[in-house]
């Protein structure tokens, strides 16, 4: 039998990769937005394990939710990222910190 | 005698107040009708009073009118105490102040701050007669302060001139150490009484006789020493004994009459009247009255030595105070406390009229006071060259005048007194006596007689003063006359004071003195024979001859002895001292203070130090809000594996 | 047997998410995102989670991942500058994650979550149907999240929208439907005016 830990520890090594990523590519817009995907995801199979393990089907509606959220948030995301391609012709984080005081 | 005491008390003061606050709309006029009238009403009644307690024998009255406050048990009320001791000194105050109000309408009769002088003699009292008639510590430490305020205010009434405030701020800071000394010995009195009111502490004055206090490293004082110690530093700074003298002749600032009024008849008196109140307590204190003793007989013989080298007329008049408050403080010390307030009586008599005497020179000259601008001056101003001649007589000593009795009695009081200071203040006195002819017949000599120095301005105007001025000096030159003879008996019968001034067996020198005593007549003759009066004989033969006969002589004194001449001219070095030491002491420490602690500490450490700190902590935060992404996301992260850490850290444990 | 397969899918997963973030080209970087995926939708059947597995594949890979590759293709990448930092940011990025996954893997360890403390659940009979229990608690208990949940897709439909539509650029084009209804009244008007004065005489 597969006990939960093994599960949460995938679910742990893939949030780490994640975080790692995002601090690594600094240049590339699009591969942030795909790191944060890859951190719901592994969130994801935290809930699903849990739910499993506890016999309560409430973690799979969570996860329901956040497949929803995370659509959402990655089609509003990737729209930001065409507009300001649109003006800055580049993808590069540290060239769109315009703001920046 | 409740209506007496509140008329003679509310009667200058409603005088003050209309003077001071309505002068303008009542006008010269008006201001001294109204305070004159205040003060000659205070007059008539004490002089009623005086008569029904001392001369008829009356009872005394001590009541306690009102409770204005209580601090926890701590009455503090408003009473007055009427006996033999408090009528004296409001007959002799009221009556003195009277004489300089009717004066000082022609003395300031072209001064244009009339009504506000005026407003403030009659204030001033007021605040005499609240002191002397007061029947505890509270109330008696309220006139102490009004008088010294009063001073301070008439001191400076010529307040453009800057050695006027210089004075008059002198005057009030000196005074303010005394009055220091003066609330810390009130403050003991409560402490170990109980009460502030005077039957009750002197009725327990033998219990707290035997009492001591630590005052410092394991020392013990008898309590009562350490009171009457304090008290008489307010008596130091109040009566100018030395060192807190050093205000009295700058004081001279001040128009002539508050001289005459203030600082010669009443406020300088008060340290001696409280001291002599306060005589339970004192008997109980041999230290105490060593202490007074010998700060009364330096202050007598060295003051009297700084009257030979001024030549402002009022600084002779000024120092002879000092040397004659010192004497007054002598008899305290021998415990003859009536001979002290009998020579308090006379002084304010002969003390007023020469300054009056002196303001009468100073107005008739134009306002010239330099000595060495006078002379010959008997021939324009008779009455006041009477007068003067009597008014200097008196003081030195002359058998038969008022000075004579008062005088010889204190000296007889220190001869047979046992206290350990008596045998070099004994001294001290004796040999006052000859400087106190001297620089008093020195005065005589330049200003009435000797060579015309006059300056030519002065000249013209030169003339005998207005009746206003020359009446005064008359009523006040009949008591310097006949009041030693005639008071004499009453005052040496032993008990003349009767209940209000206690004296111990051991120290009772009056005693001795009524003992002795057979007699006005029979001390004048036996005083023609006396040691005092030769000195004083002597005293005004040097005189003649080194200011009429021989007037180059002084100058040549002067620089043969010139140590001791430049040491007499500085005063001993008491100003150069106190500027020195104490007033420039405060200003290094002001400026320190201000400079470290008030610039450097409160400025820039406090106030400014606090909002750069802030400034500087924004800058250091503001580096984290560095608006780049990946910082924040690196915090998160920290904070995530910090929080995590944490839980792992408790769990594990 | 079903560890083995566990270790499989593992395996796979973390591949794939190594690779999203160190392969250079953004469309790869895709693509490997999409084998997550689909090994994460194995891991899940054998949670028993079946319609979650499904909906993994269809919705989030059929759909996102998709819109992730139209837009990195879509869009004119200069690939060359994005590589430049790499070998900088490697080891602080290598050492966080390091950090962090030693920490959690430390409690998320076998000593609290192993199967002592979390014992298998038995097997479902094999008639029984994931969606049926998802539909029922979804459409009672937690309809109003569900509402919630549809608001907010349309609202990220419309944010979408909103951000990228254009203003469309000035264009000639006709409308020919209107030119055919133009009448003549609305082209031409008959105006009478009086013939002109001649001059005065005189003037100059």
């Amino acid at each position: 039998m597969i006990p939960l830990s093994h599960y949460l520890v995938l679910a742990a090594l893939l949030f780490c990769l994640s975080v790692a990523g995002i601090f690594i590519n600094r240049k590339n817009l699009i591969v942030l937005l795909m790191c944060i995907e890859l951190m719901l995801l592994a969130v994801n199979i935290n809930f699903v394990a849990f739910a499993h393990f506890h016999h309560d089907l409430a973690g799979q509606i969570f996860v329901f939710f956040i497949l929803a959220v995370a659509a959402a948030e990655s089609a509003i995301g990737l729209a930001i990222l065409v507009v300001l391609f649109r003006n800055r012709r580049s993808i590069n984080v540290d060239d769109i910190g315009v703001l920046k005081g | 005698m409740a209506a007496y005491c509140i008329a003679i008390v509310m009667a200058p003061l409603l005088g003050a107040l209309i003077a001071g606050l309505f002068g303008r709309q009542i006008g010269r006029a008006g201001a001294h009708t109204v305070t004159i009238g205040g003060v000659a009403i205070s007059t008539v009644l004490s002089l009623l009073v005086f008569k029904q307690i001392v001369i008829d024998g009356g009872p005394v009255y001590n009541e306690t009118w009102y409770e204005w406050a209580r601090i926890g048990s701590l009455p503090l009320s408003l009473g007055f105490l009427i006996d033999r001791l408090s009528a004296t000194m409001m007959a002799v105050v009221s009556f003195v102040s009277l004489m300089v109000h009717i004066y000082t309408i022609g003395y300031m009769h072209d001064d244009p701050g009339y009504q506000r002088f005026f407003s403030y003699i009659a204030l001033f009292t007021f605040s005499m007669l609240m002191l002397v008639m007061s029947n505890n510590f509270l109330q008696l430490f309220f006139g102490w302060e009004a008088v010294g305020l009063v001073s301070y205010l008439l001191i400076g009434f010529w307040f453009r001139k800057p050695t006027a405030i210089y004075a008059s701020l002198k005057a009030f800071l000196a005074n303010r150490v005394g009055d220091f000394g003066f609330l810390l010995g009130i403050a003991l009195v409560l402490m170990y009484f109980g009460t502030l009111d005077y039957r009750e502490v002197f009725a327990n004055a033998q219990n707290v006789a035997g009492a001591s206090i630590t005052v410092w490293h394991g020392q013990p004082w008898a309590v009562v020493t350490l009171i009457c110690l304090l008290l008489f530093v307010g008596a130091m700074g109040k009566s100018a004994q030395m060192p807190l003298h050093v205000w009295l002749p700058d004081s001279m600032e001040g128009p002539t009459p508050i001289s005459a009024l203030i600082h010669a008849a009443t406020m300088v008196t008060a340290g001696i009247f409280m001291v002599a109140r306060m005589s339970p307590l004192f008997e109980l204190s041999d230290t105490a009255l060593n202490v007074v003793m010998s700060i009364g007989a330096l202050t007598a013989f060295l003051m009297g030595l700084l009257g030979l080298v001024q030549n402002d007329i009022k600084r002779v008049i000024a120092y002879s105070t000092l040397s004659q408050l010192g004497y007054m403080t002598v008899a305290l010390g021998a415990s003859a406390y009536s001979v002290a307030i009998f020579h308090l009586v006379t002084h304010a008599f002969f003390k007023a009229l020469l300054f009056l005497a002196a303001g009468s020179v100073i107005i008739g000259l134009h306002h010239e006071q330099d000595m060495r601008h006078m002379g010959g001056l008997y021939k324009y101003m008779p009455i006041t060259w009477v007068t003067s001649l009597i008014g200097s007589l008196a003081l030195m000593g002359f058998p038969g005048l008022a000075g004579f009795y008062s005088k010889d009695a204190i000296i007889e009081a220190v001869h047979s007194s046992t206290l350990p200071a008596a045998h070099w203040a004994y001294l001290a006195v004796l040999f006052g006596v000859f400087f106190t002819a001297l620089y008093s017949f020195r005065l005589f000599f330049m200003v009435f007689h000797g060579a015309e120095r006059l300056e030519p301005h002065a000249r013209k105007h030169l003339h005998e003063s207005p009746a206003v001025v020359t009446v005064p000096l008359v009523l006040l030159a009949l008591p310097s006359v006949v009041a030693g003879y005639f008071m004499a008996p009453t005052v040496f019968s032993g008990d003349f004071f009767g209940g209000a001034i206690v004296v111990n067996e051991s120290h009772d020198a009056a005693h001795r003195i009524a003992e002795d005593f057979h007699g006005s007549g029979a001390m004048l003759l036996h005083g023609l024979t006396a040691a005092p009066t030769w000195l004083a004989f002597a005293g005004v033969a040097v005189a003649w001859l080194l200011y009429l006969q021989r007037p180059q002589w002084p100058a040549l004194l002067a620089r043969r002895l010139s140590w001791p001449y430049r040491l007499l001219l500085n005063k001993y070095g008491f100003d150069g001292f106190n500027e020195v030491v104490f007033a420039g002491g405060a200003r290094v420490s002001g400026q320190v203070l201000w400079r470290a602690g008030d610039r450097g500490l409160i400025d820039g450490l406090a106030v400014n130090g606090s909002a750069r700190a802030i400034g500087w902590l924004a800058q250091q935060v503001r580096r984290v809000q560095s608006g780049y992404l990946y910082h924040y996301a690196f915090v998160m992260i920290l904070g995530m594996l910090l929080l995590l850490g944490y839980f792992v850290h408790g769990i594990g444990r | 047997m079903e560890l083995g397969i566990f270790y499989a899918l593992a395996a796979l997963v973390l591949f794939a998410g190594t690779m999203v973030i160190t392969v250079q080209n953004p469309v790869h970087a895709v693509l490997f995102l999409v084998l997550a995926f689909f090994g994460t939708a194995g891991l899940w059947l054998l949670l028993e989670a079946e319609f979650l597995a499904i909906a993994l594949v269809l919705v989030y890979v059929g759909a996102v991942m998709v819109l992730f590759l139209f837009v990195v293709m879509m869009l004119d990448i200069n690939l060359v500058p994005l590589r430049e930092g790499f070998a900088r940011y490697l080891p602080f990025g290598a050492a966080v994650a390091l950090a962090l996954a030693s920490v959690m893997g430390f409690i998320l360890g076998p000593r609290y979550f192993g199967l002592a403390q979390f014992p298998p659940p038995a097997p479902l009979p094999a008639d029984h149907s994931n969606t049926t229990e998802l539909g029922r608690l979804l459409y009672t208990y937690y309809l109003y999240p569900f509402e919630v949940a549809a608001v907010i897709l349309l609202v990220a439909i419309i944010a979408a929208i909103a951000l990228t539509q254009r203003a469309r650029r000035q264009t000639k084009a006709g409308r020919p439907e209107w030119q055919v209804g133009v009448r003549r009244q609305d082209r031409v008007r008959l105006l009478s005016l009086p013939a002109e004065k001649p001059a005065k005489e005189g003037g100059a």
